[in-house]
């Protein structure tokens, strides 16, 4: 016997003689002799609780956790304890997509709350109810762009993430749409360089804030030029920074996109994060999968339920606005628990401190002289400077004291090679800050 | 708890709040720094206490029904049992607070991981490598069509634009088809939901770029043609893609790879028993034969003597994903494995399909069992035997509720009007499904005698059946849409 | 619910189409309509657009389904029911009524191609 399977002896005795097979390959005649597997997998022998245990944590002790310097789309906010709790509870993790909506109002009633919280903090109309992941989300925009526009062109900033800009050129290279990049210029996406680029194919332009430097765009005339054209401003963001910054939908964006990561989740070695996507109502049609709405039961008792299904790929087939199905529901769970007990103070000071220990740490960085600006622009949490130390060996003076951080921006551009990547949240104490700038000041 | 009905936003009440975060320390560096890069006005978040979240979504949770609930026969879906000691493993630190951009070196426990359980994934399914980014079945599929894309026009043939999907596919495969640039191929079915031969030969040209394909297909049946089908398909110089949204079925009796397919998924959170997590994270392993893998895409996990390192392989595909998809579900499935082990993975399928089959015998006096042979995994009927009540499948599905069962997958596959799909899966019991199957003859009993009763169910849970038309038509998608329509 | 209207065309997929006059009205078929269930949007071309027969020029759905509209006949757009936009339910009620938008046929030879309403009835039984 094994403790996943309650399958006595006698059971399945009693169940062969009702299927009315002798044994069980009887079940399996279709599959073709020539391919059944006559030998095991060659796999490892199966492990107890106890061997699984001290298993893995034999690799974890192979893993060097580090205080977090760093951000490049992966930030290390402080995740409250209930958050764990609530998401461990078997009826919001162990169960599937909300089909049956009555036994499933506890997942439809949080993702509705969670589609609120979204469109408060981007300021957009909808959002639907998950996206794996920001990239994936920015490449899932720039289809509705597509289908919005019937153009096929995509322009993307460069101070947007490369790792968002890869997944772009991924799913776009394979849909056959054509791709360009705005220059930067001081750090932020340049103006003239993308009227220019703007003409009659262009379905969207793609711009991020905070962006890749850190920087604070203040997209001034952006979205006059894009909406000129006739395209679609796509404007990727990390949702934290969205509570004190300017909304996408005051920087005039029809599509916001991103991360939630950003929104307590662990690091978590890259995931599970969540993707958000929200939008202006007139393009809801256009949006790629779930959104819950609020309906009533027959007794006029106020219920949620998945609705506008018709667009989904179980329904529209290959007509279908994406194929996404399974997305990230339960961390949309947890960015609703996060964004709840944060409340507007909350969310707002997680900001203040970020923003206040990222300044802190770049005056102290330039302090040590051997870290020089790159642009004189607005960062929030995140910033990039420059450096004359070898970056080889801060990074290992840094992991020698259980540090993360000066990621080098050397595969961005060649041209960056001397910059490295800082950022800075709440959860650094100001001893964990000054003894960060002390250990690469005194390289 | 049933009668809670409340959202967060209702429980708001201005000054509260649920956390403690430092003070500011000091005046240097305030925010508004930023000045007109600011918004006006604060996001209208609830203010809420700790025990106020605490307790409204716990209320919430009590809505819902989870495989620790009951019976969660929903075909398609594999809901089997989530093991505890994965989540205990997920939940370590060592594995939380880990930086997915920190160097190789700091990071060796977590690409061992990555490293051995695409091993293992490949052996499974005899193919030569996996990569673990994708982060769900449906970009598993994407991901696997642009390899089979990138494999043509590497060898500069960019005539094959067309893939092969069966009508009895599921609604991903065309969906993933058409998002990857594809034209769609819909071939007819066999009456069984198999792959008719001459319909497909009849399509083959050098235009295919391949085909795809679940097996057992979709009414839980093994297509026996399948070594032709691969071997027609290679023949016209296409690519085999298996969807692996069924292989739980398989384990243990066969494997893709050997059938002859080049390409295929596996999703994770239904055959390697990672939580479904009300609809995901789930993680779409997507793996290759031998000549392919270069394609996999970016970043890509290896091994150079004891040492593991990231790469970005110039022939990849590109990548799908920020970073390493979802690394706590695919550590869940690394943990499965290993717990399962050589000696328990490959009965996986013969328990399922016992199980299957066992409901499948006991339930066909009473739903119509359109086709009378063996099911894998799961088993497919066509509603109730006894048409004349007018009870439909919704309204069979609706009574199990009120019978504490999940309802199985209604109205899929749509070959046939009343679709019922039971997937038991290999966790449930004899004596499990024996009350499964006493309820569902109830049921059958209950639309002869009284079909009202069905008409009406379900009333013993939290809501009852709810108004989709007015949820579509008024498009109430926020609690602002909310106040809009009705007020405070 | 399953009736043909004498004295128009029909397009194999459901739509029908009324002539006069060279402009040609287009909607759907109560066999459609009823196919569909309650019809909750209707997605419709502007004044102006270019139709091009048997290709799609707009899009119904309901709550379980959604379905192209494919034209009947080539032409230009030259008038839209907007009230059926904010009502799409018209369509269920009264599908003949529930035009969708009058079309300035460019190509009359195309109407051969059509059905009759016997034709129709046949396809649509």
């Amino acid at each position: 016997m094994f403790k996943y399977f309650p399958h006595t002896e006698s059971d399945l005795a009693a169940m062969r003689a009702k299927i009315g097979i002798a044994a069980d390959q009887d079940m399996f005649v279709d599959i073709p002799e020539a391919v059944r597997m006559k030998k095991d997998y060659k796999l490892p022998a199966a492990l107890s609780e106890i061997e699984i245990r001290a298993k893995l944590s034999e690799i974890a002790a192979m893993n060097r956790p580090a205080i977090v310097f760093s951000g490049l789309g992966a930030y290390d906010h402080y995740d409250p304890s209930v958050i764990g709790a609530l998401l461990s509870r078997q009826e919001f993790l162990t169960s599937y997509t909300p089909y049956q909506p009555e036994i499933a109002q506890g997942t439809l009633s949080y993702i509705f709350e969670y589609q609120s919280m979204v469109t408060m903090l981007t300021g957009m109309d909808v959002s639907n109810a998950s996206m794996y992941d920001g990239p994936t989300a920015a490449a899932e925009a720039c289809f509705m762009a597509m289908s919005m526009t019937k153009r096929n062109k995509i322009l993307v900033s460069a101070a947007v993430n490369p790792n968002i800009a890869e997944v772009v050129l991924t799913y776009a290279h394979f849909r056959g749409l054509e791709v360009a990049f705005i220059p930067v210029a001081e750090g932020e996406t340049s103006l003239p360089d993308l009227k220019n680029l703007l003409d009659e194919t262009v379905a969207g332009v793609i711009v991020q804030k905070p962006n890749y430097f850190g920087i604070v765009e203040s997209f001034d005339g952006v979205s006059e030029a894009i909406h000129q054209n006739g395209s679609v401003m796509i404007e990727s963001c990390d949702i934290s920074t969205l509570a004190v910054l300017k909304t996408p939908a005051d920087d005039g964006a029809d599509i916001a996109c991103g991360d939630c990561q950003s929104l307590g989740m662990p690091l978590a070695f890259g995931g599970p994060y969540l993707g958000y996507l929200a939008t202006k109502k007139p393009h809801v049609r256009r949006m790629p999968g779930r959104i819950v709405g609020q309906s009533f039961d027959r007794n006029g008792k106020r219920a949620f339920v998945l609705t506008l299904q018709a667009r989904e790929q179980h329904i529209r087939r290959e007509k279908a606005n994406s194929n996404i199905c399974s997305n990230q529901s339960l961390m949309a769970l947890y960015a609703t628990i996060y964004l709840s007990l944060m409340g507007p103070d909350g969310i707002k000071r997680v900001n203040e401190l970020s923003y206040q220990n990222a300044h802190k740490l770049y005056d102290l960085l330039i302090a040590t002289g051997k870290f020089t600006p790159v642009f004189k622009k607005p960062f929030l949490k995140e910033f990039v400077l420059h450096t004359s130390l070898d970056q080889t060996l801060i990074r290992q003076a840094l992991a020698d004291h259980g540090y993360f951080g000066a990621v080098s921006l050397a595969d961005y551009d060649d041209s960056y090679r001397d910059v490295v990547n800082f950022a800075v949240t709440e959860k650094r104490t100001q001893e964990e800050i000054e003894r960060f700038a002390a250990v690469v000041g005194g390289l | 708890m049933k009668t809670y009905d409340r959202l967060i936003f209702e429980l708001s009440v201005p000054g509260r709040t649920g956390v403690a975060l430092p003070s500011l320390t000091g005046k240097k560096h305030p925010l508004r720094e930023l000045g007109g890069l600011l918004r006006a006005t604060a996001p209208a978040l609830p203010e809420v206490s700790e025990l106020d979240v605490v307790r409204h979504y716990t209320n919430l949770s009590q809505k819902n029904f989870g495989v620790e609930t009951g019976f969660y026969p929903l075909g398609s879906c594999t809901m089997k049992y989530n093991p505890k000691i994965n989540d205990e493993i997920a939940g370590m630190p060592a594995f939380n607070q880990l930086h997915p951009l920190q160097p190789a070196a700091q990071i060796q426990g977590v690409l061992k991981i990555y490293h051995e359980l695409q091993g293992m994934l490949s052996e499974i399914s005899g193919l030569a490598e996996f990569s673990l980014n994708p982060y769900a079945g449906a970009q598993g599929e994407l991901t696997g069509l642009m390899i089979m894309k990138a494999y043509h026009e590497d060898k500069g043939d960019f005539k094959r634009k067309k893939v092969i999907v069966p009508d009895a596919a599921h609604g991903t495969n065309p969906a993933s088809a058409a998002l990857c640039g594809f034209d769609i191929v819909e071939i007819p079915s066999t009456a069984q939901g198999f792959v008719d031969l001459d319909e497909l030969k009849a399509v083959l040209s050098d235009e295919i770029a391949g085909m795809m394909l679940t097996n057992p297909n979709t009414l839980g049946m093994f297509d026996r043609n399948i070594l032709e089908i691969t071997k027609l398909v290679h023949a016209a110089g296409g690519l085999m893609y298996y969807d692996g949204a069924n292989l739980n079925a398989i384990l243990g009796q066969c494997r893709p790879g050997d059938l002859g397919f080049d390409i295929m998924h596996i999703n994770l959170h239904k055959t390697f028993s990672t939580p479904h997590g009300g609809g995901g994270p789930g993680s779409g392993p997507v793996g290759v034969r031998k000549g392919l893998e270069a394609f996999l895409p970016n970043p890509q996990v290896k091994k150079d003597g004891p040492d593991y390192y990231v790469e970005k392989g110039a022939d990849a595909i590109g990548s799908v994903s920020g970073f390493f998809g979802n690394f706590k579900v695919w550590l869940r499935a690394y943990v499965y494995c290993l717990t399962l082990g050589k000696e328990h993975l490959k009965d996986v399928g013969r328990f399922a399909t016992i199980n299957a089959n066992y409901v499948r015998v006991a339930l066909k006096d009473d739903y119509r069992l359109p086709i009378d042979s063996f099911a894998m995994h799961e088993c497919v009927f066509d509603g109730l035997v006894d048409q004349s009540t007018g009870v439909t499948t919704l309204d069979v599905a609706k009574r199990l509720l009120d019978y504490g069962f999940h309802a199985p997958t209604i109205y899929f596959p749509l070959l046939f009007h009343q679709s019922i799909m039971i997937e038991p899966t290999e966790t449930e019991s004899m004596q499990t499904l024996d009350e499964f199957i006493a309820i569902m003859k109830k049921v059958a009993d209950e639309a002869k005698t009284d079909p009202d009763l069905l008409k009406r169910a379900p009333t013993t849970t939290p809501v009852t059946r709810i108004d989709e038309v007015y949820a579509a038509k008024k498009m109430i998608l926020t609690f602002q849409d909310f106040i809009a329509e009705n007020g405070r | 619910m399953n009736k043909v209207l004498d004295g128009i065309l029909y397009n194999p997929t459901h739509e029908w189409a009324q002539i006069h006059d060279g402009v040609a009205t287009f909607g759907i078929t109560a066999f459609a309509a009823s196919q569909l269930g309650t019809v909750v949007f209707v997605d419709l071309p502007a004044v102006g657009a270019k139709l091009v027969q048997n290709k799609e020029f707009g899009a119904v759905e309901s709550v379980k389904a959604a379905s192209d509209l494919i034209a009947p006949l080539s032409g230009t757009v030259v008038e839209v029911n907007d009230d059926l936009v904010g009502d799409p339910e018209a369509i269920n009620k009264d599908a003949f009524s529930a035009w969708m938008i009058k079309v300035k046929m460019t190509a009359p030879a195309e109407l051969n191609a059509l059905l009759t309403p016997d034709q129709y009835r046949a396809v649509s039984k």
